[in-house]
């Protein structure tokens, strides 16, 4: 057998050799159509980037669409904020600027606006940019056919719901280019918001001669025609997008970027090294996230940073069924949970406790934050007072023991861990047993939606930088998203005169109070914390921030 | 031979049928639709979209429209990612996992054969403890565990290979670890303890005596007769390791087809799931399939009795 030993040992060198040279040679073939693909980033990966300014950053997932008629989500808004350019833009501080509007006027009443644009704009074929495009591209998301989910955004146009319902047709909708700068539009209750409105990404044009027909023209990198700072030269599916800078933006000096790379990756550790190894960037602000057990530790070292966003987390009661539809039931569970130390012990991000709906990073009147004027002082936290109306409210119902209750949350680490914190207040404090229910997120949604729980987890952000959104959406009778069906008439009354109100100030002041009514009064729903994003940047970039509703702005950022 | 792949292709094609019923009928009855979000949009914003995407439509006639496209050949395009063609999505995903795969299933083979012989013909001494050692580690720790220690440690410490991505030949190294450590120890004592045997059998005592060294031995000999259970295995692991792994391509970035079959259940993603369902069920048979025909050639007593049996 000794003698045996020896030529194994070759044979194995060989094969390990062979083995070897295979994998060299799989792999060179495999590399051979890499270099045109990624020869660029790596070659910039060094830092060595002298003139040329590179930003990189990672998403989570593939935009799901580059089309501004079927966007709904963040990945997709971050992309487009580069590739397109609307009638206004959000600056820093999340207020409407004109873009490629040059004057924006309304009527006395406010439903009427003239719009005129600038003349010097171009699509990426060379196209001007004109007033015809607004008004396709907004009639095209209102199209029944086109079966975009975010046409309701539209819905402020006069006859904009009629002609997406298919009872009205495209004439009647109240938007119309009268010449090639001039765009008139005419809406259906005066929304006072409406150059925020005209910011958001279903707000965007498109080019008609691109677009019609080909349903599949966003898909692609190279079918794709925008008018934005950037241009998207490449896209190679669920691996990663790269956008350069548009020679032909009007506005190009204002630009300091030249390239943008954004790989996809999923994974929040992966994500963290890339960073420390010098691959992207930023990491935060819905473009990758910072893992959560190093959260704390990098804020404490100073390497990251929180910033609030306009998303609000909270539970929601089922105002119809018992115990649920006590007020004094529903004061007691919010008012006995610990929201700071759920933040602190749990969340672990520095979110802001919430006594309120709307979020600290939302404007308000006259040029005020809406918390800064309407603090959301609505109650207090206080375990003595919640025993009491905990009793009182179940005398009331004519109970004698607490029912069984159940918690249900979408499946998740972080939901989980939040909801057994707040059961095991509740524990203490009430000396109730609420029972966890958790459900992967499609069954969730439909759970939720259907009121099939007693009390179930919630999330919601903005969509525009208004109050409104968190208001009307979660507490008006009539809201699709009001899934724990809080009904208050004075609420209601409120709300719908907030539409109307003479000025963006009085409209706000009764949004205000339909919030304090359906919170310090009634309880409707419990709200938990505002949420914030965790960011982190490479030195020597300036102007990249995470914007009001927590999405990276990076479009006028630069690299020193 | 002819009539062996004939039969096992009309078998092929009939479960295909049937896996392409249960799945369409299963994934309507989860609770869900993919056209559901968080957000509540009108009514008229929902049944423009029912419509868009045909599911409006009773649910038999989905089935028809379904089974008719896909007779020529069109998938359809993903609800979730808005007009990429299915077809498209796993073609491209596709590219990434297979190569990672292939270098994966090669690395494990040849890496577990030449531990598996090891063992075997150091039966009970030190150098078979230490490949059974080996081979344990790579079986007991999940790629779950040993992928981000690996990343962690060779790639953000050390910096010998990156982080993520695949575009370097180097970048390859890592993940095929990753996926290539269990199956390693499997074959490894899957070899073992058949060569063990083989080892012991009469011919090979034979051939030892005729005075042929111990290299032609084992390699000519006893090797062959030990690959069977192997052949056997590899449909099954090149089946599971080419169409991708969730956890590896999540780590690496990996732009494969993995994520797919969690991610396309969990949006409803009703064109993408069948996509996925369809081509991973024809990836495992078009490989058990092989496997079959490998195991006939393998073993020559295979090929006498389906001689015999005409």
């Amino acid at each position: 057998m000794k003698e045996n030993f020896k030529k194994p040992v070759q044979f194995m060198l060989v094969l390990l050799i062979a083995f070897s040279m295979l994998l060299a040679a799989c792999s060179s073939d495999n590399n051979k159509p890499a270099p045109s693909n990624n020869g660029g980033a790596n070659g910039n990966n060094g830092g060595e980037t002298k003139a040329p300014q590179e930003f990189r950053f990672t998403l989570a997932s593939e935009p799901p669409s580059l089309d501004p008629a079927l966007m709904t989500d963040a990945q997709s808004s971050i992309v487009a904020a580069g590739l397109y350019e609307g009638l206004t833009r959000l600056n820093t501080k999340g207020e409407p600027e004109n873009a490629l509007a040059k004057e924006i006027k309304h009527s006395e009443d406010g439903k009427t606006y003239t719009i005129t644009l600038r003349d010097d704009a171009k699509w990426s074929n060379g196209d001007p940019v004109t007033a015809h495009d607004f008004e396709y591209a907004w009639k095209r998301s209102l199209n029944p056919e086109t079966a975009s989910e975010y046409a309701y955004m539209l819905f402020y146009l006069e006859n904009g719901e009629k002609y997406n319902s298919g009872e009205g047709t495209a004439d009647e909708v109240g938007v119309k280019a009268t010449d090639d700068h001039t765009l008139e539009v005419k809406l259906y209750t005066p929304a006072p918001y409406f150059p925020s409105l005209l910011a958001h990404y279903t707000y965007l044009p498109v080019h008609e001669g691109t677009v019609e027909g080909k349903p599949e023209w966003a898909a692609e990198a190279n079918t794709i025609v925008s008018n934005g700072p950037f241009l998207l030269k490449q896209w190679v599916h669920a691996d990663k997008l790269v956008l350069e800078k548009n020679p032909d933006y009007y506005n190009k000096d204002a630009i300091n970027f030249d390239k943008v790379t954004i790989s996809l990756v999923e994974d929040e550790n992966t994500v963290y090294q890339l960073f420390e190894t010098n691959k992207i960037d930023w990491i935060g602000a819905q473009a990758g996230s910072v893992p959560t057990d190093l959260t704390k530790k990098l804020i404490d070292e100073g390497k990251a940073e929180v910033t609030a966003v306009a998303s609000t987390y909270y539970y929601l009661f089922n105002n119809n069924k018992v115990p649920f539809n006590n007020a004094k039931v529903r004061k007691a569970f919010s008012m006995s949970i610990d929201r700071q130390s759920l933040i602190d012990n749990v969340a672990q991000a520095n979110q802001q406790p919430a006594f309120g709906l709307v979020p600290p990073s939302i404007a308000g009147p006259e040029g005020k934050m809406f918390r800064e004027a309407f603090p959301d002082s609505y109650f207090q936290e206080n375990t003595e007072e919640a025993k009491k109306l905990l009793e009182e409210g179940l005398s009331e119902l004519g109970l004698t023991a607490f029912p069984e209750v159940t918690l249900l949350y979408n499946t998740s680490e972080g939901h989980k861990k939040l909801a057994e914190a707040v059961v095991d207040m509740w524990r203490k404090s009430l000396g109730v047993e609420v029972k966890l229910a958790n459900q992967e997120w499609g069954t969730f949604l439909e759970s939720r939606k259907a009121g099939q729980f007693d009390i179930a987890r919630s999330g919601w952000g903005a969509d525009i930088n208004h109050p409104i959104n968190f208001t009307y959406d979660l507490i008006h009778p009539k809201s699709g998203n009001n899934d724990g069906k809080y009904n208050n008439p004075k609420v209601e009354q409120l709300l719908d005169g907030s539409l109307v109100a003479e000025s963006a100030e009085e409209s706000m002041k009764m949004m205000a109070e339909a919030e304090k009514i359906a919170i310090s009064e009634d309880m409707g729903v419990l709200p938990a914390y505002y949420y914030t994003t965790v960011t982190m940047v490479k030195e020597g970039f300036e102007g990249v921030i995470s914007d009001y509703a927590g999405h990276l702005d990076w479009v006028h950022g630069s690299k020193k | 031979m002819l009539r062996f792949i004939l039969s096992k292709f009309m078998f092929m094609l009939l479960s295909l049928f049937l896996l392409v019923s249960a799945t369409f009928l299963l994934m309507n009855a989860i609770p869900g639709s993919p056209l559901q979000s968080e957000k509540a949009t009108s009514e008229a914003v929902q049944k423009n979209l029912e419509a868009y995407y045909g599911l409006d439509k009773p649910l038999y006639v989905q089935y028809g429209t379904y089974l008719k496209n896909l007779l020529q050949g069109d998938m359809g395009i993903s609800m979730k990612k808005k007009f990429q063609s299915v077809d498209k999505m796993i073609a491209n995903s596709f590219g990434p996992s297979l190569r990672l795969g292939l270098t994966a299933v090669v690395t494990s083979v040849v890496v577990g054969c030449v531990l598996g012989m090891i063992a075997a013909m150091h039966h009970r001494k030190l150098l078979d403890n230490l490949a059974m050692i080996i081979a344990v580690i790579g079986m007991a720790i999940p790629s779950l565990v040993m992928a981000p220690l690996m990343q962690y440690y060779l790639a953000f410490k050390w910096g010998i290979f990156e982080v993520a991505g695949l575009d370097k030949p180097m970048d390859y190294v890592l993940p095929t670890i990753a996926l290539a450590s269990g199956p390693i120890a499997f074959i490894a004592r899957l070899l073992r303890s058949t060569m063990i045997e083989v080892l012991n059998a009469d011919f090979i005592k034979t051939a030892k005596s005729k005075g042929l060294s111990g290299y032609v031995i084992v390699v000519r000999h006893a090797l062959r007769n030990s690959m069977l259970p192997v052949v056997t295995y590899l449909g099954y692991l090149t089946a599971g390791i080419i169409t991708g792994s969730v956890v590896i391509e999540k780590i690496f970035a990996i732009p494969g087809i993995g994520k797919y079959f969690v991610q396309s259940v969990i949006d409803r993603d009703y064109p993408l799931i069948m996509g996925i369902t369809i081509f991973y069920a024809v990836i495992l048979m078009v490989t058990r399939f092989l496997a079959d025909v490998a195991y006939v050639l393998v073993d020559p007593r295979m090929r006498a009795g389906g001689k015999g049996a005409k």
